[in-house]
């Protein structure tokens, strides 16, 4: 292990996290049980009160999860001078096989997280707590992984020895090598791009009508989400070689870095923020059919769509505009 | 009222609150200061070693060559410097004269190197720490006893300036003969050798042709010694981080205490707050902004603080323990530099365990009954 201070961080906010996170889940669990909102009795006063508690720590949790994410591929960056042959976090993050479940576990509980706070804001927006059961029973699954994510985090970190050689970014994301990632690589850029812009198109056209007419929600959460994975893989496949200003480079971690001024962050950032509102669309579709959400479920869903739009068309507009302006010009 | 509007009204609220408790606060805001004021200081200082660090090897040949005898490091033939010029790729070679001597009358060690550029025999050019530490300097020469027991008094030329003092403290620069008269080193031998390679992907290659033309030799490459700099740098910080984490520990539970040990007094104003209306939301929206403003506070007043203690006091206080020790040790100031990112992990280290400490307190507060606070 590496006592690098940012390790030290990682690691402690993770463990405190997950310690609150194994409470709140036990006060989930008690209110599975027991939960009547008819009845005046001891218990049920006090579970109303814990839904205070668990709340906060999930507000805190999801806010330390969005922190964690970019120091945690900052650090992972840091320290590839540490790893010969590790160029970028790309070669930092295959030192041990943890690396890599480590980085997608924490954008899967982002999204949880994300969507959970979502849920619980307009459940307590009604005055019956109608969601109660699904909030908590949502709570209970991403508890566990957000454990997982603390052990695999931990055990990355203690299984990182300077100086062991790995292969780093040029090696892994080249097409020349076998594997999911070059599998990535080689994807066909023009039916992906036609694929990007179509899903995008569709997305903004689903999204507007579901804004004026309240239809087709699950539709715009799949269109968008389809996109967004899209997307991604139109990320590592051609959008990077154009910021990078290389035919060859595919890493989607050397974004973050300075020397492209740190253009990755506002990408991740819009990429995730469309993402998790878009599902946050879908899982308050069954909202709308509640008696006391009737009114508050469509209106939260409305700016969650604007938002997700918003994320997407900034992540557009960025990649767009890096790929129009760049040194690199490439002929298909 | 608009959404800024009512967080803008509870913390005026929150603050006036503060006010009123104005010991009990200082106290908490006073230790929080100094925990990260220990923590900012030990970060920003290995940070800043470590750039030095990397900084002068900035300009240190890619690669260096040494021979090996019995494990040791020993005396290589000039003739070695031929063959490995014959590897594909190498740009040149030189042979390095270096050694140390260590001075009996102020008990210091001086390093030795011979300069190209210094050719006449007789005279030296010596560093800031040894023209501190000579005695009877005013002669102009520095006597040095060579290997048979006869005295060199060599002629000092000039100082070198201070810039450079990091590296330059203990340096002695002397010409090639007098090099050899001290030392008694045979004809056709420099200490070690260093390689200038064209194309730096090239290195590992080169490297390992090397050994396997040479095997008594090890060559050496400058990013192995950047990356045990930044291993070895990264250590010290972090085994002085692990000692202060007991400290960051004392102090979740100080806090903890402070914010679970309520007054009669706070009670009864949480009590008065939900008789007129606020909600249990508003109370912990309190309670996040009071958190807010002891914890932001307390972390810039303690960056603040290690910041000057670091780049402006010379970092007084560790500065034994993260630098190492030596007789003739520069004088140095760090250059100022705050990387963004530390501050992010320190802010983590920090507020993170606060934030986490006073949870369940501050939840605490804001569910009393106001009923029962009232009726006492």
């Amino acid at each position: 292990m590496i006592l690098h201070p940012a390790i030290l961080a990682l690691s402690i906010g993770s463990i405190l996290i997950s310690l609150m996170l194994i409470l709140s889940a036990y006060f989930g669990l008690l209110i599975l049980k027991k939960w009547d909102l008819k009845s005046g009795s001891e218990v049920q006063l006090s579970l109303e009160r814990k839904t205070y508690l668990i709340s906060t720590v999930m507000a805190y949790a999801f806010s330390f999860q969005v922190l964690s994410f970019f120091l945690f591929i900052y650090t992972a960056d840091h320290l590839s001078p540490l790893f010969s042959g590790a160029m970028c976090a790309a070669g930092t993050l295959n030192v041990n096989r943890w690396g890599y479940p480590t980085f997608l576990l924490k954008m899967i509980n982002f999204l949880f997280a994300g969507l959970w706070l979502i849920i619980n804001y307009t459940d307590n927006r009604a005055y019956d707590y109608p969601l109660i059961k699904w909030k908590y029973g949502l709570l209970l699954f991403a508890v566990p992984l957000i454990l997982a994510e603390t052990i695999i985090q931990t055990s990355y970190f203690l299984g990182l020895h300077p100086d062991i050689i790995t292969s780093c970014c040029g090696a892994l994301f080249t097409p020349e090598k076998q594997g999911i990632t070059s599998s990535l690589i080689a994807l066909p850029r023009l039916p992906l791009e036609v694929l990007l812009y179509l899903g995008a198109g569709l997305s903004i056209g689903e999204g507007v009508v579901f804004y004026w007419k309240g239809k087709g929600g699950w539709l715009f959460t799949f269109t968008n989400g389809a996109t967004l994975i899209v997307a991604a893989l139109a990320l590592i496949s051609f959008i990077c070689l154009y910021i990078y200003e290389l035919p060859t480079h595919h890493c989607p971690f050397c974004i973050l870095q300075s020397e492209y001024r740190y253009i990755g962050y506002p990408i991740y950032m819009t990429f995730l923020g469309s993402g998790v509102s878009g599902i946050g669309v879908g899982a308050l579709m069954k909202a709308r059919s509640i008696e006391s959400l009737k009114e508050i479920a469509p209106r939260i869903q409305k700016r969650l769509v604007i938002f997700s739009l918003l994320c997407l068309t900034i992540f557009l507009i960025i990649s767009g505009y890096q790929m129009a302006f760049s040194n690199l010009k490439m002929v298909f | 009222m608009t959404w800024i509007e009512k967080q803008r009204n509870i913390l005026d609220y929150t603050l006036s609150s503060l006010f009123r408790r104005k010991g009990k606060n200082l106290a908490l805001i006073g230790v929080y200061t100094c925990i990260v004021f220990f923590l900012a200081s030990v970060m920003f200082f290995t940070y800043a070693l470590k750039r030095e660090a990397a900084l002068i090897l900035k300009d240190a040949p890619e690669m260096m060559v040494q021979r090996l005898l019995a494990g040791r490091h020993d005396l290589i033939p000039l003739d070695y410097g031929e063959m490995i010029q014959k590897i594909r790729g190498v740009e040149s070679v030189k042979g390095r004269l270096w050694g140390y001597y260590f001075d009996p009358t102020n008990g210091a060690n001086y390093t030795l190197m011979v300069n190209e550029k210094h050719f006449d025999s007789g005279s030296v050019i010596i560093g800031k720490g040894i023209e501190k530490n000579l005695p009877g300097d005013q002669f102009g020469t520095l006597p040095l006893k060579a290997q048979d027991g006869s005295y060199l008094f060599l002629k000092i030329k000039s100082t070198l300036s201070s810039d450079s003092e990091l590296v330059s403290s203990d340096l002695i620069l002397i010409s090639e003969t007098d090099f050899k008269k001290i030392f008694a080193i045979p004809e056709g031998y420099v200490t070690d050798l260093t390689v200038r390679v064209r194309n730096p992907k090239e290195l590992t290659t080169i490297a390992t042709k090397i050994t396997q033309l040479l095997p008594d030799t090890r060559p050496i490459l400058r990013d192995e010694i950047l990356r045990t700099y930044d291993a070895s740098f990264n250590w010290r910080g972090g085994l002085l981080l692990i000692i202060l984490l007991g400290s960051i520990l004392a102090f979740v539970i100080l806090a903890w205490e402070k914010a679970s040990g309520l007054s009669m007094e706070e009670k009864r104003e949480i009590g008065i707050l939900k008789a007129i209306g606020w909600e249990t939301s508003d109370i912990l929206l309190m309670k996040f902004w009071e958190g807010t403003v002891v914890s932001l506070s307390s972390f810039l007043l303690g960056v603040i603080l290690a910041y000057l203690h670091i780049f402006f006091s010379s970092s007084v206080m560790f500065e034994p323990v993260l630098k190492g020790w030596a007789v003739l040790y520069p004088k140095f100031r760090l250059t100022p530099f705050i990387d963004f990112y530390q501050v992010v992990a320190l802010l983590f280290l920090t507020v993170v365990p606060y934030t986490i400490a006073t949870l369940i307190p501050s939840w605490r507060t804001a569910t009393i009954d106001p009923d029962m606070v009232m009726r006492g």
